[in-house]
């Protein structure tokens, strides 16, 4: 389902706080804050998610020059169970509050929620974003942190990250959201969990299919479509889709994936980063900026999300994916 | 000799390994799985009379590997079975197989007590 | 695209599993984890007056200890991400699942946390090895009761 915004919410602000291992992030210079215990003083790692997630929304009201009085709602997801660390956040920040999860999916979902209450007037500033931390994910999904098991050239590496931005009215010389498109749930009947980008892929290219369609629009009209975390694999995975549906070689450059650029080329992290703090944090920080010096005039951001949990892949479930994108535009 | 001995445990504690290896990347089975299924061999080879002589030839090639888990669980119960019969069989269980849990059990307890989980890539 | 052709696809592109790689790691690796096993068993005969027979319980419990403490100091795991199952089927690698596993249930308290977990991951290893071990003696001892087979 694509949604025209006619009122143009714009990002007012962003903030992005990160852990100690994002230092090797290529977006690392976009951060607004890192920092050096990946439990940010907590007792736990869920409590140090929490504390990590209050720091972005600090740093988001902060650059804005607002206190949380003054935001209308706070819209915010993570991968932890019953996603605690968002709710105690929230507790905190004593901001009118909905726990979104589309997984990873979640850093776009929520921006569309912020701006269709920006759109029907209920929301004059709307916290919206996503969040993950590596060491409470892995252990919820995979292994102990500490247990030694060989990952396969597909695996990821859940990012430390919380990104989060101020939706607000429309002000022309700041990025603003034109248009978004709610994904389906896409399932193409991939089992392994150690391969996200491969089941992920069909969701994004579903989501931007829909998208383009709606908009009649070609994917040379954005200067870039960059997709979540569907890692350097996924993102060779997207693009044939699109090759086999017709597009040129050379056009399918405008395709990137926040993931796969995440880490660089270190092959200690696989095929690259995800979780939901992973194009939240790319999207927020560096995306955001290049927007605004007027670098990129017209983008797609889509972030994709794997709807599973250890249950459901211990029950023998094939994973379902789902894909949401915003179209932001600088004038 | 000595050498000999560990040229022997080397080579059959690798290739134990390689057929774990095996059941993971072309039997496409989780740790977990490959694992139990090492243990459930072990206990069948033992049951077979097998796995006591491969320990001869082996040494620690035999008895390091997970498989010897599951032959000493076998040895255990089946020495009882032999002595007391059919209540042999749950009471000699663990006769032999002790120190590798219950060492597990207390050095996991300690380090629960030590360590923090780290999640650092290198 | 169906699901079918997607499948293909998939295929082409995802990078092939390094078959001959993985296993020269895990003979290398495991072969190693034994040949320490090995000469820790020597050590015990030689200056601990141990047997051939009572130094093999030893052995298993120094090397779990040794595990346990890599395993602390997070140096396991970067083996195990190397050796795959090259040091997950020595008893270390068991070793490996106890403790990781009760080193990351530790915020949650020593009963709930390390108690209830310690045994998450190497509690079907357990399992299986007990009631395989139950069910091979059962029929052994079947089997010399009709007479078939001797102990």
């Amino acid at each position: 389902m694509v949604i025209l915004f006619t009122s143009k919410p714009s990002i007012i602000a962003c903030g992005v706080a990160a852990g100690p291992l994002e230092q090797r992030s290529v977006f690392y210079s976009y951060f607004d804050s890192v920092a050096e215990d990946e439990r940010w003083g907590q007792k736990s790692n869920e409590q140090g998610h929490s504390k990590m997630i209050q720091e972005a929304c600090d740093i988001v009201m902060e650059k804005a020059k607002i206190k949380n009085l003054d935001v209308d709602f706070f819209l915010s997801g993570d991968l932890v169970n019953q996603m605690t660390p968002t709710n105690f956040a929230a507790r905190e920040l004593a901001i009118s509050f909905i726990g979104l999860f589309s997984a990873c999916a979640t850093s776009v979902s929520s921006v569309i929620v912020a701006s269709l209450l920006t759109e029907l007037g209920a929301s004059q500033y709307a916290i919206a974003g996503a969040a993950s931390q590596h060491n409470a994910i892995e252990r919820q999904f995979r292994y102990p942190i500490n247990y030694g098991f060989q990952k396969p050239a597909t695996a990821q590496w859940t990012v430390t990250a919380a990104g989060y931005a101020l939706i607000g009215k429309h002000d022309p010389n700041l990025p603003s959201i034109v248009a978004g498109t709610v994904g389906k749930v896409v399932d193409y009947g991939e089992v392994n969990p150690l391969h996200m980008g491969g089941a992920m892929a069909p969701a994004a290219y579903d989501t931007i299919t829909s998208h383009l369609k709606k908009r009649h629009q070609k994917i040379t009209d954005y200067d870039l479509i960059m997709t979540g975390d569907l890692g350097k694999i996924g993102l060779k995975i997207l693009k044939a889709m699109f090759a086999q549906s017709g597009e040129k070689q050379e056009d399918l450059e405008i395709f990137r994936d926040a993931g796969g650029e995440f880490y660089g080329e270190d092959e200690k992290f696989q095929a690259g980063a995800s979780g939901a703090g992973c194009s939240a944090s790319v999207f927020f920080s560096y995306i955001e900026q290049q927007l605004k010096t007027g670098r990129f005039k017209r983008v797609l951001l889509v972030a994709t999300g794997a709807l599973l949990s250890p249950l459901s892949y211990q029950q023998g479930e094939t994973i379902p994916c789902t894909a949401h994108a915003i179209e932001i535009t600088m004038e | 000799m000595l050498f000999f001995n560990f040229l022997i445990a080397f080579m059959v504690g690798g290739i134990i390994c390689v057929i774990g290896q095996l059941l993971m990347d072309v039997g496409k089975l989780t740790p977990g799985h490959t694992l139990v299924t090492l243990v459930v061999a072990g206990s069948i080879l033992d049951g077979l009379g097998l796995y006591d002589p491969l320990i001869d030839f082996a040494g620690a090639g035999a008895t390091i590997p997970i498989t010897s888990f599951g032959n000493a669980l076998t040895h255990g119960a089946m020495a009882e079975a032999e002595k007391h019969g059919w209540v042999g069989v749950l009471t000699g269980m663990f006769e032999v197989t002790s120190s590798g849990i219950s060492a597990a059990i207390v050095f996991g307890f300690l380090a629960a007590l030590i360590f923090k989980p780290k999640g650092k890539v290198d | 695209m169906d699901p079918q052709e997607y499948q293909q696809l998939e295929q082409q592109i995802t990078p092939p599993t390094p078959y001959v790689k993985n296993v020269l790691k895990a003979f290398l690796v495991g072969g190693l984890i034994c040949t320490i096993g090995q000469a820790i068993m020597y050590l015990y005969i030689i200056f601990f007056d141990f047997t051939d027979k009572t130094a093999g319980n030893a052995t298993t419990a120094t090397m779990v200890f040794i595990a346990a403490v890599l395993t602390g100091l997070g140096i396991y795991r970067k083996l195990g991400a190397f050796a795959g199952a090259g040091s997950a089927v020595p008893v270390t690698g068991f070793s490996n699942a106890v403790v990781s596993a009760a080193i990351e249930g530790r915020t949650e308290g020593m009963v709930l946390g390390v108690g209830g977990n310690i045994f998450k991951l190497a509690g079907s290893v357990i399992l299986f090895g007990v009631g395989s071990a139950f069910f091979v003696a059962l029929i052994k001892l079947i089997l010399v009761t009709a007479g078939v087979v001797k102990w």
